[in-house]
């Protein structure tokens, strides 16, 4: 069972009352970009054994969206923060990095 | 005009733990920015109570204000007041970015009286209610069992649930279920 914290309501929530909403941090590219560029945003997906950051919507409580950093082999949770970040928090990259050294995720590190 | 019914017309299931519909209640729902001071402002004047703080409720008798989500308050109000109060908030948020609406009939509000109410809570929905976590002036949006639900305690015996309307029988049903169920002892 999956407990996560929600950053809004400041509660630890169980995973029933989660709505999952797959990859974080996805890019869409703007006017002028290419078909590939499309496709990595539409198709292309991380499918990681170990560090791995989800979108998750609060749906039985506050209905807000946040993103939660955690670890696909072993459930544990690293951090959750708000939806309105386009890359990890620092402190949340440094949590991951004390536990999991050189772990990668797409562009981040 | 025809009177206005709760849910389930006040029905109540006595034992050790009683599960009892409470009737009609006035609910309002606000939406806004919650650090606004005239939206703060109006709420205290409605109310009289202070602004509840993130995941709290700070209530007395059948007046109350619940924080829901970062940019929405519950009001309970006695019923016959909604109407008066909805119109007080909106003169005083004219033009301001607000939702105020009156969700009375739309919700049923049942109350969990007994020494083991927290237990048979406990058992229908994935919130932590040790004492240590969850007491008197907390205020929670979860489920039960099936339902979407929101509960607080209006005492250390008294658990007090809302939920929509169109299953305040299956919530009440379900709470009568647990209630049965007896004392599990974790508590």
């Amino acid at each position: 069972m999956l407990i996560l914290h929600c950053p809004y309501c400041g509660q630890d929530v169980d995973e029933t009352d989660l709505h999952a909403g797959g990859q974080a941090h996805l890019k869409r590219h703007g006017p002028g970009s290419s078909d590939d560029d499309f496709e990595d945003y539409m198709f292309m997906r991380e499918n990681p054994k170990g560090v791995h950051f989800e979108r998750w919507r609060h749906v039985y409580g506050c209905g807000k969206w946040f993103l939660a950093a955690r670890c696909t082999a072993t459930l544990e949770v690293f951090g959750t923060y708000p939806a309105q970040t386009t890359e990890p928090p620092q402190d949340i990259r440094d949590r991951i990095s004390a536990k999991r050294p050189g772990w990668t995720w797409g562009d981040f590190a | 005009m025809s009177d206005a019914i709760s849910a389930l017309q006040g029905r109540m299931v006595p034992g050790e733990v009683t599960v009892r519909e409470a009737g009609l209640r006035g609910m309002i729902t606000l939406r806004g920015d919650l650090s606004d001071a005239a939206l703060r402002g109006i709420c205290t004047d409605v109310t009289g109570q202070d602004f509840p703080d993130r995941g709290k409720i700070s209530a007395e008798g059948e007046t109350a204000m619940c924080w829901m989500s970062p940019d929405e308050i519950l009001i309970l109000l006695p019923y016959a007041q909604v109407t008066g109060a909805l119109g007080r908030i909106d003169a005083a948020l004219q033009g301001q970015h607000h939702l105020a609406e009156n969700v009375s009939d739309a919700r049923a509000l049942i109350f969990v009286e007994g020494e083991f109410a927290r237990e048979v809570m406990a058992k229908v929905t994935p919130v932590d209610l040790h004492p240590a976590h969850f007491g008197p002036g907390d205020f929670r949006r979860s489920r039960l069992s099936q339902v979407p639900a929101a509960f607080w305690m209006p005492d250390e015996d008294t658990f007090a649930v809302i939920c929509f309307r169109s299953v305040a029988e299956y919530a009440f049903d379900l709470l009568v279920a647990s209630a049965k169920g007896g004392r599990v002892g974790v508590f």
